[in-house]
């Protein structure tokens, strides 16, 4: 059982490439398929991992391994996202100064490098809609960005600060309703 | 104590990383990069082009990456640079870890309690800002280097956004075009 659990995940693990939410499906299928869960319990689970911080793979690996069989479950679930990719990047790691000295690496390196900037950007495509953004509504983040980027604030305080105006704004429109 | 900074580092960035591995990436390049010098700016871009290719959470690959490269500049053995990766990245999953046991045990009233729902349309607005963070800090001369450089960056915008194209080709196509045209 724990074993078929950590093979399951190693292999979800290997399956993130390009980073993020691709790998919901894949979960879906291995885990509900296997009578683990049932559809409904694996949503529910999903939702709650939308607001933890951290790394996604591994947040729903240790919800649903702790759900099918407890600490033990989300330990072994969670350890089978970490250990695939661990291995690559050790190895990358090791050898890639090495291997970046060859003239073939270093150029498509050199046109890598802002296509892979273009790719972080992409995201942010995806958030200003999912967040319905509108001109005027746009100005918070961008605001929040000069912050960070030029008056060089720690992201932890934007984070930090996000929590507190949701609060904050949220009573507002409560109290607001009641009148 | 060098294990002791990974450890801290890297449960900051485990504590206040929402938003997905993408938001995240502003952080870890801000405590990574800029505060502690455990890899320069190129090569954490290289990471990030890698970790497109490579298997693995983009935020599990940055831990691993930057936990051995610390204790490699810093002259360890790479045995001992292996023990850095595995602190870096333990940190990194640690506090969500300790949350979701927590999670599990007061489901109910995790559930229902509104003051953390509110919060986390907050930090949700964020995101946006965070990713773009990232984003906006490697825009510089050391990963665009020429004329090329501007054209490249739009060209896979393009296919990422409006043709979905799988990160995996993106970076494909790129490294392509770099062996042509350099």
């Amino acid at each position: 059982m724990f074993f078929k659990l950590f093979v399951t995940f190693t292999r979800i693990g290997l399956f993130t490439i390009g980073g993020g939410y691709a790998v919901i499906p894949l979960i879906e299928r291995d885990i509900v398929s296997r009578g683990w869960l049932s559809k409904e319990e694996f949503y529910e689970l999903l939702s709650i991992t939308e607001s933890l911080p951290g790394v996604f793979a591994t947040n729903i690996a240790a919800l649903v391994g702790y759900k099918i069989n407890g600490l033990k479950g989300g330990a072994i679930a969670a350890l089978g996202t970490i250990v695939a990719p661990f291995a690559i990047i050790i190895m990358i790691a090791a050898f890639f100064s090495r291997f970046q000295e060859n003239i073939w690496v270093t150029k498509a390196f050199k046109a890598l490098r802002p296509a892979a900037v273009a790719l972080i950007v992409a995201p942010c495509f995806s958030a200003i809609k999912a967040n319905k953004l509108t001109y005027k509504t746009a100005i918070i983040p961008i605001v929040a960005l000069l912050i960070m980027w030029q008056g060089h604030v720690s992201p932890i305080f934007i984070v930090i600060f996000g929590c507190i105006a949701g609060i904050i704004y949220n009573i507002f429109k409560e109290k607001n309703k009641r009148r | 104590m060098i294990f002791f900074r990974l450890f801290w580092v890297f449960t900051k960035i485990g504590v206040f990383g929402f938003g997905g591995g993408y938001a995240m990436l502003s952080l870890i390049q801000d405590e990574v990069v800029e505060k502690n010098n455990w890899m320069t700016k190129q090569q954490f871009t290289d990471l990030i082009a890698v970790s497109q290719m490579t298997p693995g959470p983009i935020g599990i690959n940055t831990a691993t990456y930057a936990g051995y490269t610390a204790l490699e500049n810093s002259g360890s053995s790479p045995f001992v640079s292996i023990l850095g990766s595995v602190v870096a990245t333990f940190s990194l999953c640690l506090p969500s870890f300790i949350l979701i046991i927590l999670i599990s045990y007061f489901f109910s009233r995790f559930r229902s309690n509104k003051y953390f729902a509110w919060a986390m349309t907050g930090v949700r607005l964020l995101s946006v800002a965070l990713i773009g963070l990232a984003a906006v800090s490697l825009m510089n001369h050391k990963n665009f280097i020429d004329y090329f450089s501007p054209l490249l960056f739009l060209g896979a915008l393009f296919l990422s956004v409006r043709y979905k194209l799988h990160p995996v080709f993106v970076i494909a196509v790129a490294a392509v075009i770099g062996i042509f045209i350099y």
